[in-house]
């Protein structure tokens, strides 16, 4: 059975070199084959999980090296996967998830010219996430780690000719750099400390090291994981990675990629668990951002950057339970699969209206579609139910019990995460509600023929609508089935420990006070945005709008604090080059050829003062010898 | 004395020896001379072939007999070296006159190879226009004595001479490069510089076009040459004078006090200041043949003035029996001195690199551009000379091997460039060469960054390795002094890629000839071996540690 585990990771691979080395000869049915290689890869992973789950608990994970990589001396990095329950579930939402949007690509892609080569990028994408979740050490991971941003850089800036996407490609790839450093000097330190960088000995001996140093661990982990989830303060690029073609956005800027950050933490739990500083820490930025990310997505006109700024702060939620530590874990997890599950499908959503409104993303330009496109009505609208946590459905029972634990952390932190929490579901509950009634409800805000062409909404075809389905069924159901008898946390509770909190409040208090926060904020949206028409050019707004309009101004930070500087050091960095060093270079230059000049005068070309210059250099030679001997 | 008695006397001074001492017959193992007897038996055959041959055979058969001569003796060395002769039973053979030992048969190998690419160079006809009566010509003027733009030379032409004398001369050098740093005493090494130098100032002076330039090179080399020789054999005669032999082996005696004193000569023998002197002195024969400063001035006007592919030829094979003759003097018969020689070689080998990098900075001829480079790589290997241990021989064997197959490739390409005057040797012409001739142009680039010492090429191993040995050696100041002088020397080498590819091709600039199978040989196994000991290098690199214990 194990032998299956390759298989995962090999069919998608498999699947992008043919499709991206196979050339044109491969175009007409090119996206069925990577619709294939995808869901092989899902099947192999289903019958794997069928298997575990026929295993009692304890005999779960399993290991299996393939080859040693680098061997040198007492660098040993191996090729080898690790599969238990937690890579177990990435494995099946990245190749579930994945293979519902690969075919949903085929008819969203069916009018790009360049439709091969997406799927091709999306096989790659998928064959590095499936390693980084499979690895058993973390250079293997970093491998799939970089893999997922190559790929995430390629599939945002596909249509490389907008050059609005050319830019979001490379500021996503930049500031993923930084985070990716992270990693790279978390390993490092993790190599100078155990010798070794696999999960086994690393997580065996972590006791033996002090606290200081698995700080430092953590925070650089932590670091890696902010570039790549989109934290506070490396988030500015998912906003603007709305530029890739949806179906990029619901795959990897929502369901999947940018979770790796909270598999990062949650894989290296034995590390966090012996680091509370770092766990404070892990825990503050996911505090700041689920807010921040709530607070950007209230502002947003286009449906993509109000998604994304749900996404940030939904993982936001994520790593805030993360960083809880064994009280949180398995809700962090649980969550990230409902929420792959309700945004995939919100995401798929948008991309459904935005092909039946030729390409508008603008909400104030929506309105009134759900007569219009009543499938992707529904299933978005069972999204928009889940993510805001209405009763029974996928999101209530998930983000519920992170509320929980944020109260159970205790003391004065615990009111204040708790209070941050309940926030949080407050405005999720406004901004969603905003986006449903901006789009599918209200008056026809569509753009005349005399600002464009009129659009002629209609629903998707099937190939479209199918995974939107699929995904709604989830966004309804998973949550339950995972709550049922807590049968998702004792799933996950051998790998990642549980501990149960010490709330303040009951669960039942935490669930009403939820609901009453949630309520609020679908009141509150519904009284702006439904009981008056939406103005079709966006009013003015309070500063705090405007602001968040700018997402949080928080380019116009970036800007100031670090590309400005930069600026100013590479602008001197030039001067000093061009002036000092080329300077010395130069003057070097010109010195040795003028040298070489004034040198080249005693070649004359007269045989005599060759012979003399011989004679006055074996003279010079025996002089030497001599003085040499007498020394 | 009875008139019989008296007759019988006389009888007997002449046919009864028995009375007086004989004069000993030397005793010579012809096997372990066989690769130098097989070369001069091969140079004589030309000879004879010159004379008896009718003319339109003589080409085939001279090339035939100085590849079949050439070939024979490396199969002669290859067998030497596989029954041990270059390591358990290395020795000395005729007398005590040549060593048969893994230096001298690594450098008689190299040497070899060296010279059949040169034949295969020298023996390319395609590349001039052909003669009035329509037979192909090669690069060497159709008759050595008539003058130079002469009605005699002009008839020489049109009648379709050629100077085939040019294979038997190769051959005889190839038979005193040989010898060369086999050389055990120090006359026979003298005798080996002379057998090896004579012929070459002859082909020197061959050229078919620019022979006025040619003849004056010649006769430089010729004046500059003797008056090196002259060096030596004074150095020769010095140390003969303190040792009382001229024996490698027995100079070190000397040196290190465990020779006896032969009492006629006690008067002078152990005097240092003969010693000293003579070192020097031998020093400046040897470093004139390998190019050094101040003893290179030669070289540049040599090099332009030279047949190309005799350019080549001595480039390569001089440096590799010079540098192998100056190592067996340094390591055998002086190493006691080391500490006397060393600052000298030091000094030598630091304005060497300099001067040649430096001045190979301004020149605008190819040719002479390729001059000062070899010069600069005299100095690098002379570097590796002064190491002084097992690596620093390795290290300079390999290198010879290494450089002598660049330079030989290097200036064959300089062959292909022509217009209409000839070889096209001014750096301007060369403009845009990789836009019209990529191939050659991407060669070309090949070698140079083979001289400049890029890895992935032979010539970075060979950099490599001698500075590696100065540096375990002590030397570190002259590797330092190296590496600067290699990225002054990189600055005009990548230059002339720059003006290969990135520069507009001239209107009327040269173009490129398409040589026969010969020269395309010759350029292709200098592209393999560049490349081979540039990627795979440990073989020989293990070869020629082997090879690197001298005999004494």
């Amino acid at each position: 059975m194990n032998a299956l585990i390759p298989v995962l990771v090999a069919a998608p691979l498999a699947g992008a070199a043919l499709l991206l080395l196979g050339g044109r000869r491969l175009d007409r049915l090119g996206h069925w084959l990577g619709l294939l290689a995808s869901t092989a890869s899902f099947a192999a992973g289903a019958a794997l999980f069928a298997h575990m789950l026929a295993q009692p608990a304890d005999q779960r994970p399993v290991h299996q090296h393939l080859y040693s990589w680098v061997p040198v001396g007492g660098f040993q990095a191996d090729v080898g996967f690790q599969l238990d329950q937690l890579s177990m579930t990435f494995v099946l939402l990245i190749t579930g998830v994945g293979s519902l949007i690969h075919l949903y690509s085929v008819g969203y892609m069916a009018h790009d010219e360049r439709r091969r080569r997406f799927f091709g990028y999306l096989n790659l994408f998928l064959a590095a996430m499936l390693l980084l979740v499979l690895a058993d050490n973390y250079l293997l991971l970093y491998v799939g780690w970089e893999g997922v941003g190559l790929a995430s850089y390629l599939l945002i800036g596909f249509w490389q000719h907008k050059p609005s996407a050319a830019t979001a490609a490379k500021k996503a790839f930049i500031v993923n750099r930084v985070g990716d450093v992270g990693l790279s000097i978390a390993i490092m330190l993790m190599f100078a400390q155990f010798g070794s960088f696999a999960f086994g000995p690393v997580f065996a001996t972590a006791g033996d090291a002090g606290e200081g140093k698995l700080t430092a661990i953590g925070l650089m982990l932590l670091l890696a994981a902010c570039g790549k989830s989109a934290q506070v303060p490396l988030q500015s690029w998912l906003g603007d990675a709305m530029e890739g073609p949806t179906p990029v956005s619901a795959l990897i800027h929502a369901a999947t990629m940018v979770t790796a950050g909270v598999y990062l933490i949650t894989r290296s739990a034995a590390i966090f668990n012996l680091a509370p500083d770092a766990q404070l820490v892990v825990v503050c930025v996911g505090a700041v951002t689920l807010l921040f990310g709530a607070v950007v997505g209230c502002a947003k006109d286009d449906i993509k950057k109000a998604l994304a700024g749900s996404t940030m702060s939904q993982i936001g939620y994520m790593v805030l339970a993360a960083g809880l530590g064994p009280v949180g874990y398995a809700f962090a997890i649980m969550h990230l699969v409902t929420h792959g599950f309700f945004k995939a499908g919100l995401f798929l959503g948008a991309g459904s209206v935005m092909h039946g409104m030729d390409d508008e993303v603008d909400m104030r330009h929506y309105g009134g579609l759900r007569k219009y496109m009543p499938v992707t009505f529904v299933t978005f609208g069972l999204g928009y139910l889940a993510i805001i946590g209405f009763p029974g459905l996928s999101g209530f029972w998930s983000k519920d019990r992170i509320i929980e634990a944020a109260f159970a952390k205790g003391g004065t932190e615990g009111w204040i995460l708790g209070a941050v929490t309940l926030v949080g579901a407050a405005v999720t509950a406004f901004y969603m509600t905003r986006v449903m009634l901006m789009t599918f409800f209200g008056e026809k805000r569509w753009r005349t023929d005399a600002e464009g062409r009129e659009p002629h909404p209609h629903e998707s075809p099937a190939v479209m609508t199918v995974p939107m389905v699929v995904l709604a069924v989830g966004s309804v159901l998973a949550g339950g089935l995972f709550a049922l008898n807590n049968a998702f946390l004792h799933w996950l509770e051998p790998i990642t420990g549980h501990a149960e909190g010490d709330s303040p409040l009951s669960p039942v208090a935490v669930s009403g006070l939820t609901l009453a926060c949630v309520a609020a904020g679908v009141a509150w949206a519904w009284a702006v945005y439904g009981r008056q028409p939406v103005p079709v050019t966006p009013p003015v707004g309070s500063a705090l709008t405007r602001a968040a309009r700018r997402d949080l101004l928080q380019d116009d930070i970036n800007h100031a604090v670090l590309v400005r500087p930069g600026e100013y050091l590479t602008r001197g960095l030039v001067y000093a080059d061009s002036k000092g060093l080329d300077g010395f270079v130069n003057g070097l230059a010109a010195a040795v050829g003028g040298l070489s000049g004034r040198m080249r005068r005693l070649q004359n070309g007269f045989v005599r003062s060759y012979a003399l210059s011989m004679f006055g250099g074996a003279a010079v030679l025996v002089a030497t010898t001599l003085l040499m001997r007498s020394v | 004395m009875t008139a019989p008695a008296t007759a019988a006397a006389v009888h007997t001074l002449w046919t009864a020896a028995g009375d007086n001492p004989a004069i000993p017959a030397p005793h010579i193992e012809y096997g372990q001379l066989s690769p130098m007897l097989v070369v001069l038996g091969a140079a004589v055959a030309g000879i004879l072939a010159e004379a008896f041959l009718p003319r339109r055979a003589r080409y085939t058969g001279q090339v035939a007999i100085a590849l079949l001569g050439l070939a024979g003796a490396f199969a002669a060395v290859v067998a030497l070296a596989a029954s041990g002769h270059a390591t358990t039973r290395a020795g000395l053979a005729a007398m005590g006159a040549v060593a048969v030992d893994g230096p001298a048969l690594f450098l008689q190998g190299v040497i070899l190879l060296v010279a059949v690419v040169a034949v295969l160079s020298f023996a390319e006809r395609r590349l001039e226009p052909r003669g009035a009566d329509g037979a192909p010509v090669d690069a060497f003027a159709p008759q050595g004595s008539a003058v130079p733009g002469s009605d005699q030379e002009k008839a020489a032409a049109r009648a379709g001479f050629a100077t085939t004398e040019v294979f038997p001369l190769t051959l005889f050098a190839v038979a005193g490069m040989l010898l060369f740093p086999a050389a055990s005493d120090l006359l026979t090494m003298f005798v080996a510089l002379e057998v090896f130098s004579l012929p070459l100032y002859l082909l020197c002076a061959l050229a078919r076009r620019r022979r006025l330039l040619s003849q004056e090179a010649a006769v430089k080399y010729f004046l500059l040459g003797a008056f090196a020789s002259a060096f030596f054999l004074f150095g020769t005669a010095l140390l003969y004078g303190y040792a009382g032999t001229v024996s490698l082996g027995g100079i070190a005696d000397v040196v290190s006090g465990k020779a006896p004193v032969t009492p006629a000569l006690s008067g002078t023998t152990g005097n240092d200041a003969l010693l000293l002197i003579g070192l020097a002195m031998l020093a400046v024969g040897l470093l004139f043949k390998v190019g050094a400063v101040p003893f290179h001035a030669w070289t540049p006007d040599v090099y332009q003035g030279a047949p190309t592919p005799v350019t080549g030829f001595m480039a390569a094979a001089t440096k590799v029996a010079a540098f192998g003759a100056l190592l067996r003097l340094l390591y055998v018969a002086l190493p006691g001195m080391r500490w006397d020689w060393r600052p000298v070689m030091w000094g030598v080998a630091i304005l060497t690199m300099v001067a040649g990098a430096v001045l190979a900075v301004t020149q605008t001829d190819v040719k002479r551009l390729l001059a000062y480079s070899s010069i600069a790589h005299a100095g690098f290997i002379l570097t590796g000379v002064i190491a002084t241990d097992r690596a620093g021989v390795s290290s300079v064997l390999f290198y010879l091997a290494a450089y002598s197959f660049v330079t030989l490739g290097a200036f064959a390409v300089v062959t292909l460039v022509r217009d209409a005057g000839g070889e096209a040797t001014h750096l301007s012409r060369w403009a845009g060469l990789g836009r019209r001739s990529p191939l050659v142009a991407a060669v070309f680039a090949l070698f140079l960054l083979a001289f400049a010492g890029i890895p992935l090429t032979s010539g970075f191993t060979g950099k490599f390795a001698v500075f590696q040995a100065a540096a375990s050696g002590g030397a570190v100041p002259l590797v330092v002094v190296g590496v600067l002088s290699s990225a002054v020397a990189a600055f005009f080498y990548i230059r002339v890629i720059v003006l290969m590819f990135f520069s507009d091709p001239k209107a009327d600039g040269p173009s490129v000839a398409v040589p026969s199978p010969l020269t395309a040989t010759a350029i292709g196994l200098g592209v393999l071996v560049t490349v081979v000991l540039g990627l795979l290098p440990q073989y020989f690199l293990d070869l020629a540690d082997k090879a690197s214990v001298f005999v004494r």
